[in-house]
């Protein structure tokens, strides 16, 4: 795995290092490296690199680009499946659908410049990922996006976690009202980014996610997937393939833009004079990737094309030394006949410049003619700026003059991977220990009912209301309208329509749905299985809506990996996503590490965001969340539980309680076994509609299945049966199918986000086939209701919890998110 | 029945419309490049949606001035059918062939949604087998849709029936909360006073198949087919 943020590789440069600091800075501090690194360099040529050659040497070997803090972990990954054609290790990981047609996809974080310049950030981390797959040879038919940023109002910090970097004693400030307003800037500014690019390029935003936590105050996570679709025998490589072969420079001029991005911005934690590396984000243009995409598809349905690579962190630096390692061979390139946006550039400006919409095209000898034809037509400029050479060095020339000359290997794939201290974290015990008795349990308004634990029992309707209006469980149509979701005309299921996005693929029966999760908080309480339960959900999510998972792509979203706790959090992450893969058999094709997301001490929750792409056979079977005839029965498929356990790490307990707390859990054998049933299921025609229960537990899940029911079952009436005896005070357990603890809780029950859970709806005649499914799989099932009317009713033990109307509840969620944007709902 | 389906280099729903025509209707389609000076072979152009050039100036500012929209400008005088959807609607108005201009989305944001239309006129070519008053879901997808023409204008073009579409609720009433971009009298698509050119800002070729959600676009195709055969006969 390989991967970059874009936000700029480079070399830690001496731009924001004052000119006295240069003159007695060590050589290798210049450049982001250590005294160690700067030794094996030398080793490695057998003599001093001059100054140009130390920066490429810094840039490649930066955390950013050599990944060289994460890839001795990351090979505990499982890469391999019978629908992998291409793994990490390439531009993008390619799956097999079948028809002969396989589907490209991949996954990159652009948290550091979007943190600098949200709009910019967004724009060309949106590009970026673009260019991944076309450079593949792949028609880019989606993207995602996965965002994570500080809380939109003011409000104390939970009480629970503190800072993910705790052992340095640093307690998360809460969110005063200057950070809420900046948080809302930075919405505002990476949505319209991603918004203004990606409807230009024409390629559709169908999914992702937003969340808002304390712990991205200062360090906002923006995580960007694409999907590409391409012919499996027409896919392309990034080598430079074929000594002698003409390497071409195509698309955007090259400027000072994005010098000293990724090493700067992307390889080391903010400090207060973050503001000041504004320059350093660099500037996107869809109008010329718009026209970089048609050209260079165009171009690749012939064979004039022996191989292709964008330009992203490192620009010319990376492009060249990882397409000649690739093919064992080298590249020499004059960067006089680089186009130049600006004039007396040095090579050293140009080989790290990370100007954007550039892509280099290595050409068959004696096909150039149709090359520059192409970009012609195009109205883009593609100018030849060297060859292939079979002696594996990457050689740089300024008109006749050599400036630098380094094996390309020892660039792109000899930089130390660090096998790093681990700790692990000093708060966990106590997070665990959490007693979930000192917070009481909701009760029906006006009846205290038994269903108290300790203090008032707080109204189960006002606390369902509060949930529903958390920005992290209301309704993302504020974002997901800013995107041109349909365009291609191939989108099925929009943003909203289901729990995965579905795209047809044209000529075939076939749908390929789309999905992304990562839940940063589950992750800081237990690293593991927060993980584990990312790679799950994301997994159900594309089960819910018809489709088998077929593999995964990811982003690891870190604070430093120089702290022992952050690296034991990394590790634990690998693991837990490692256990789930293989519980689940999903290979994983590749993946982004983001290290350094930290500002001054404090740092983002362990934050895996997964995205997972599901192929349904028959897009006709496709299923949807909402409830569709009145009178089918409502059932639980997977375990029905009272567990306070299960309440760790809930929005409920966040928002309603203010705490952080407990341990997340996971049964993956449980949860594979579930995915079976439930595909078995909609493949047998059982079912009317599948939701996942993740946040906000049960009772969001239901009123969800209401909000985007059909007319006339848009409510329903249930019952949830309970363990005997009163809650919190040591009932018997007998709790359905699934059994219960000993202390439940009314709570837990509503709103406990325990995993391996989908509501489903179907017609009463076809519930003994799902239930002896089921059954047969060693699945718990309830029964626990029936769709009907048009409130929310339900009830526990045949006591009143919950009765509210739809259209309120709907409007408490649809209403939120713009509400606290400032915008029209 | 012959489309062109004009290519400008950052038009995007070229390909939906071509699909639209040709994969659901089942008619001839062709794409044709913005440098292209010919149009006489077809009997409908299609401007798709996009961004023409970039559009950073403002949308079809420059598109107007490419060679094709010289060609589409002397296939309209000869009484062809034009049809100009988002992008096209913004280049045929900055190109003068219909009246008005679209400005920013009065909430200053893009837009990607279903919306209702009230078909206002069904006496046009690309109307007649919509039915008049009848309510369409045709989905939206612009960030420069707020049309305006001076009252004086639009009071003329209603008279003239050139307002075609306006934004409704589902049950049909044109009100102010039916209306996603600030359009002066929820107007959503106009033709010129010939009729043979129409603008929109909604996506009819985007609404040809119920799997992805309306149909309700087809009527606009098989209107033009129906004034095709017409012309034809």
């Amino acid at each position: 795995m390989r991967d970059q943020d874009r936000a700029g590789a480079h070399g830690r440069g001496t731009s924001s290092v004052s000119t006295a600091q240069i003159a007695t800075a060590p050589r290798w501090e210049q450049v982001g490296l250590t005294e160690d690194e700067y030794r094996r360099i030398v080793e490695l040529l057998g003599r001093e690199p001059n100054d140009l050659e130390l920066g490429l040497y810094g840039v490649m070997w930066s955390e950013h680009c050599s990944y060289k803090s994460s890839r001795v972990h990351l090979k505990r990954l499982p890469t391999e499946g019978a629908r992998v054609l291409v793994g990490p290790g390439e531009n993008a990981g390619v799956l097999d659908i079948g028809d002969g047609l396989a589907i490209a996809v991949r996954e990159e974080s652009h948290n550091h410049p979007s943190a600098i310049e949200p709009y910019q950030g967004a724009a060309t981390g949106v590009g970026g990922i673009l260019r991944d797959i076309f450079t593949m040879g792949a028609r880019p038919i989606a993207l995602l996006d996965s965002l994570r940023f500080g809380p939109l109002e003011p409000g104390p910090a939970p009480r629970g976690t503190l800072s993910p970097v705790a052992a340095d004693g640093l307690d998360s400030p809460g969110t005063d009202e200057a950070r809420a307003a900046r948080n809302r800037y930075l919405v505002g500014g990476v949505v319209k980014g991603i918004s203004d690019y990606g409807n230009c390029v024409g390629v559709p935003t169908v999914g992702g996610e937003i969340y808002f936590e304390e712990c991205y105050n200062e360090n906002p996570l923006v995580n960007v997937m694409c999907v590409g679709l391409i012919p499996k025998d027409k896919i392309v490589r990034g080598r430079a393939e074929g000594v002698g072969n003409p390497v071409f420079l195509v698309g955007a001029k090259t400027g000072r833009d994005g010098i000293h991005g990724a090493s700067l911005l992307a390889s080391q934690e903010f400090t207060a004079a973050a503001e000041e590396m504004r320059p350093a984000v660099q500037v996107g243009d869809p109008f010329m990737e718009k026209l970089l995409i048609e050209a260079c598809l165009e171009l690749m349905q012939g064979d004039a094309v022996a191989g292709v690579n964008d330009l992203g962190a490192a620009g010319l630096t990376s492009s060249c030394s990882e397409t000649a390692s690739r093919a064992g061979n080298g590249i020499e390139i004059d960067v006089a006949l680089v186009p130049r946006r600006e004039e007396g550039m040095t090579p050293y400006e140009v080989m790290l410049s990370e100007s954007q919409e550039r892509m280099l095209v290595i050409a068959r000898q004696g096909r150039e003619a149709e090359v520059e034809a192409v970009f012609e037509k195009w109205g883009l400029e593609a100018a030849r700026i060297g060859r292939v050479t079979g002696d594996g060095r990457l050689r740089v020339l300024e008109n006749d003059r050599v400036v630098a000359d380094v094996p390309a290997r020892t660039l792109a794939d000899a930089a130390p991977a660090y096998d790093r201290p681990q700790r692990r974290p000093a708060d966990l015990d106590e997070l665990w220990a959490f007693d979930f008795a000192t917070v009481p349990d909701v009760g029906a308004a006006g009846a205290m009912m038994d269903c108290v634990a300790p203090g008032a029992a707080v109204d189960c309707g006002a606390a369902l209301r509060r949930v529903l209006a958390s920005p992290n469980v209301a309704s993302r149509a504020w974002a997901y309208r800013q995107y041109d979701h349909m365009v291609r005309t191939s989108t099925v299921l929009v943003p909203g329509a289901g729990d995965a996005s579905v795209l047809r693929v044209r000529g075939t029966r076939k749908g390929v749905a789309l999905a992304t999760d990562g839940n940063g908080r589950f992750c800081r309480l237990d690293p593991f299985a927060g993980a584990a339960m990312a790679v799950a959900e994301a997994a159900r999510n594309v089960a819910c809506a018809g489709a088998r998972p077929i593999g995964l792509t990811n982003c690891l979203n870190f604070a430093s990996p120089e702290r022992p706790e952050v690296m034991w959090q990394f590790r634990q992450v690998i693991e837990g996503m490692r256990a789930a893969c293989l519980a689940l058999d999903i290979p994983v094709t590749g993946g982004n590490v983001s290290f350094y997301n930290e500002t001054m001490g404090r740092g983002v929750y362990p934050t895996p965001v997964i995205g997972m792409v599901g192929l349904l056979e028959d897009l006709e079977k496709r299923m949807t969340p909402g409830f569709k005839r009145a009178g089918d029965a409502v059932a639980v498929l997977g375990p029905l539980t009272a567990d306070p356990a299960t309440l760790a790490g809930s929005e409920y307990l966040r928002v309603v309680h203010g705490h952080v707390a407990g341990r997340p859990a996971i049964d993956l054998e449980l949860e594979a076994r579930l995915q079976r049933v439930l595909l078995a299921a909609i493949e047998a025609g059982l079912l009317a509609s599948a939701h996942d229960c993740s946040e906000g537990g049960l009772a969001v899940t239901l009123a969800e299945c209401c909000f985007a029911a059909a007319d006339g079952a848009r409510g329903a009436v249930l019952d949830l049966p309970a363990p005997a005896g009163p809650p919190g005070a040591g009932g018997s357990g007998g709790f359905g199918a699934a059994g219960g603890g000993s202390d439940w809780r009314c709570d837990a029950l509503l709103f406990g986000e325990a995993p391996s859970r989908v509501v489903v709806s179907l017609p009463e005649e076809k519930l003994p086939a799902l239930a002896d499914l089921a059954r047969g799989h060693g699945v718990p099932i309830e029964r626990v209701g029936r769709v009907g009317g048009d409130r929310l009713v339900v009830t526990v033990n045949g006591r009143a919890l919950v009765d509210e109307s739809t259209a309120d509840l709907e409007s408490v969620w649809r209403e939120a998110l713009p509400c606290l944007m400032g915008a029209r709902p | 029945m012959r489309f062109g389906v004009l290519v400008f280099p950052g038009s995007n729903c070229d390909v939906d419309a071509y699909h639209a025509v040709r994969d659901v209707l089942g008619h001839d389609a062709e794409y044709v490049w913005h440098r292209a000076a010919d149009l006489g072979r077809f009997d409908c152009v299609i401007l798709p949606g996009g961004f023409s050039y970039g559009d950073y100036l403002r949308p079809g500012a420059i598109a107007r001035f490419s060679p094709v929209m010289r060609a589409v400008g002397e296939f309209a005088a000869a009484g062809g059918l034009v049809l100009g959807i988002c992008n096209g609607f913004q280049i045929l108005c900055e190109a003068g062939l219909l009246p008005g201009a679209l400005r920013r989305n009065d909430d200053l944001t893009f837009h990607c949604e279903m919306v209702h239309l009230r078909v206002e006129n069904d006496r046009t070519p690309f109307t007649r087998e919509c039915g008049a008053g009848r309510v369409l879901a045709i989905p939206i997808a612009h960030g420069d849709g707020n049309y305006y023409v001076d009252p004086d204008t639009l009071a003329r073009m209603e008279a003239r029936g050139q307002i075609v579409f306006r934004y409704c609720t589902p049950d049909g009433r044109v009100e102010p909360e039916a209306n996603p971009n600030g359009s002066v009298g929820n107007v959503a698509g106009v033709c010129n006073e010939r009729g043979n050119v129409l603008g929109m800002m909604p996506h009819p070729e985007r609404a040809v198949e119920a799997l992805l959600g309306s149909a309700d676009g087809l009527c606009l195709f098989h209107s033009l087919l129906a004034a095709g055969a017409g012309a034809l006969t």
